[in-house]
């Protein structure tokens, strides 16, 4: 060896002494950084987290439930008194209570569905970019033939055969939107696994699933988290149109969707019951597109 | 005739690395191409062997065979053996504890064969966790030791970094350093200095022969710049239409080039101490692998060549009167140094 023994101790020791003013910046802390300092993505990050907050600790601080009548205000315009600030529907449920709630189960399926969706997306197209060959042929085109059938009719005929749940919304929504992915990440793995480095790993005689999980998996990780949030607003909007055409969620329970399906009926006599939930439902799509185009921005590697 | 390894006579003894007529074949749409043919070699312990030859001509194809590297429509034939045992034929599993191990690579560019996303630190523990077994810590503070003999500045501060903070030059050494983690027998340098400015390469290059020096490596180096050979190599193969064209020590082909390709190469090479205009470039381009002539694959672009070049391979053989040098060429020794020399003198 070029260096003896004993210079063991001394090179660690060195290494110590300068060690917690200078460490490596890893690419994801610099995305962070890069991130930090996107001031749309960064609002609509603050922004989606308030509307989460209100939605998870909102309905147990208001007065009323989502589900209970108030007789002596029906179909109410917004008002301070009584506390129904986004006013009440028909029967007299407090909109604001009704929008926090339905909020919970649009992003509760937003959420589901995305790591269902996102899940078999980065298993499918990981397995056909790396086996390759006949068998990425066929399962590309399983993708294909996907695509091609119409989901809302396959929607329909589910809810039909099987009634209307919870479940079934977040399975529907996922079986029709993980292609996608599949195909993002398949490409993806196809241009690592011709990288040098990972030649240079197999030439330095590692495995091929320490490859795998070691040198392809991290690289993969920035597209999956960009697309990931791409993924979300396109399951909560595919949410609120099974639930818009009555194949989604089921009174009384409710959803963002199934709101705005009620209010566009009386929008003409209360427009507040599709100005509200309309409003929050965007303005989440909104903060989801931002932060996706954000985190896109941080991960670029061509702008390092 | 067969094919006589140079080093057979000096060393009877069984070389580190023994190459037979090592041939690598390609099944494409176009029928098969048979990019390197009847390579052979012998690699002892500290000798470094210089692969030579354009773009194309089956450099890199030969290594990345030896290492069990090649793509998916490639296949190796003939053999090579390391310490007697066939790496052609190693199932993945044993040419795993080989590769890294006692064999290692050094790649082109250094640029895209670190992992983005990986500190140096992980990527070289990664080896010597895998291959000798070591813990975190002591393969950390052999991964800093390396560093330093690679001439990195605050190995221990550098190690905790990510690729993208190192310069070309660094990753690079940063590559050299990995491949000899496990102080491996036999060095595979592929273009190691080709993506490198010309400072840097000299560092390179001058690193690489210290660290054969301290760890006794055998080298491979290929290279398209005979500079390097003449600076760093022991013995020299000349490459051409993936066939050898010359072989034998450098400082014998250096001094007596006898094959038309060799000097053309030769004589491309820009001298600070000539004041010639021009750079002088063998005319043509190198040959398409799918279509090879039936002859030697270099007729084409040769000014000696004749109908019987065109029609007839010629076979590499000894060169009378130096017996450790082998040449493929049907034109005589003398023939072809009369025309070099008559070129000289324009």
């Amino acid at each position: 060896m070029v260096f003896a023994k004993k210079d063991d101790a001394l090179v660690a020791k060195l290494g110590e002494a300068i060690e917690p003013a200078l460490h490596g910046r890893s690419p994801w802390a610099a995305a962070r950084t890069r991130f930090a300092r996107n001031k749309a993505a960064m609002f609509s990050l603050c922004l989606l987290g308030l509307i989460t907050l209100a939605c998870i600790v909102g309905p147990y601080l208001l007065p009323h439930a989502f589900d209970s009548a108030d007789w002596e205000a029906m179909s109410q315009a917004p008002t301070w008194k009584n506390m129904h600030w986004f006013g009440t529907d028909e029967s007299g449920r407090d909109l604001l209570v009704r929008a926090l709630i339905g909020g919970r189960i649009s992003l509760m399926v937003g959420l589901m569905a995305t790591i269902a969706s996102v899940s078999l997306g980065i298993a499918w197209g990981a397995t056909a970019g790396f086996v390759g060959g006949k068998v990425d042929s066929v399962m590309m085109r399983v993708v294909d033939i996907m695509y091609a059938v119409p989901y809302l009719l396959i929607a329909i005929l589910m809810v039909t055969l099987l009634g209307r749940a919870f479940y079934l919304v977040v399975i529907t929504i996922t079986v029709f939107s993980w292609m996608d992915m599949a195909r993002v990440v398949r490409g993806q793995t196809l241009s690592l696994r011709s990288k040098e480095f990972v030649e240079a790993a197999r030439a330095m005689g590692v495995p091929t699933h320490r490859i795998i999980f070691q040198h392809i998996v991290p690289n993969l990780l920035g597209v999956v988290v960009v697309y990931t949030t791409i993924t979300v607003p396109g399951v909560m909007i595919t949410e609120s149109v099974l639930s818009f055409l009555g194949l989604g969620i089921q009174e009384p329970m409710t959803s963002w969707g199934v709101l705005i399906h009620d209010g566009a009926q009386v929008m003409e006599v209360s427009p507040w019951m599709l100005l509200y939930p309309g409003a929050l439902l965007s303005t989440a799509l909104y903060c989801f597109n931002y932060i996706g185009d954000g985190l896109r921005d941080a991960l670029d590697p061509n702008d390092r | 005739m067969r094919s006589t390894p140079m080093t057979a006579k000096a060393a009877p003894a069984m070389s580190l690395l023994q190459v037979r007529n090592l041939g690598v074949q390609f099944s494409t749409q176009d029928g098969v191409v048979y990019a390197v043919n009847g390579l052979s070699f012998n690699l002892d312990r500290g000798q470094t062997l210089g692969i030579v030859g354009e773009s194309g001509s089956g450099k890199s194809q030969s290594v990345l065979a030896l290492m069990g590297l090649l793509a998916r429509n490639g296949k190796a034939s003939g053999e090579a053996l390391y310490k007697g045992s066939n790496l052609l034929d190693m199932p993945a599993d044993a040419l795993n504890t080989i590769r890294g191990n006692r064999m290692a690579m050094i790649f082109q560019d250094p640029m895209t064969s670190l992992n983005p996303y990986l500190t140096v630190e992980r990527q070289m523990t990664e080896v010597l966790q895998f291959h000798k077994g070591q813990d975190r810590a002591s393969a950390r503070a052999a991964s800093v030791r390396m560093l330093d003999a690679v001439k990195i500045p605050e190995a221990a501060r550098r190690v905790t970094m990510y690729p993208h903070e190192f310069s070309g030059g660094m990753r690079q050494r940063v590559m050299i350093a990995m491949a000899l983690l496990c102080e491996p027998e036999v060095l595979i340098a592929d273009e190691p200095t080709t993506a490198l400015d010309v400072t840097v390469q000299a560092q390179i290059l001058t690193l690489l022969r210290e660290l054969q020096r301290d760890f006794g490596t055998a080298i491979v180096l290929i290279t398209h710049d005979l500079g390097v050979v003449a600076g760093l190599c022991d013995q020299v193969m000349v490459l051409y239409g993936g066939r050898v064209m010359e072989q034998g020590s450098a400082a014998h082909i250096f001094a007596n080039a006898t094959h038309p390709y060799t000097l053309g190469l030769l004589r491309a090479i820009p001298r600070m101490d000539r004041d010639a205009e021009h750079l002088l470039a063998i005319p043509g381009a190198p040959p398409n692998m799918a279509r090879l002539p039936k002859g030697c694959p270099f007729c084409e672009r040769c000014a000696l060549a004749d109908a019987h070049c065109r029609d007839v391979m010629p076979v590499l053989q000894e060169v009378e009167g130096a017996a450790a040098t082998l040449r493929a060429c049907h034109k005589g020794v003398p023939v072809v140094q009369a025309m070099h020399s008559a070129r000289e003198g324009t």
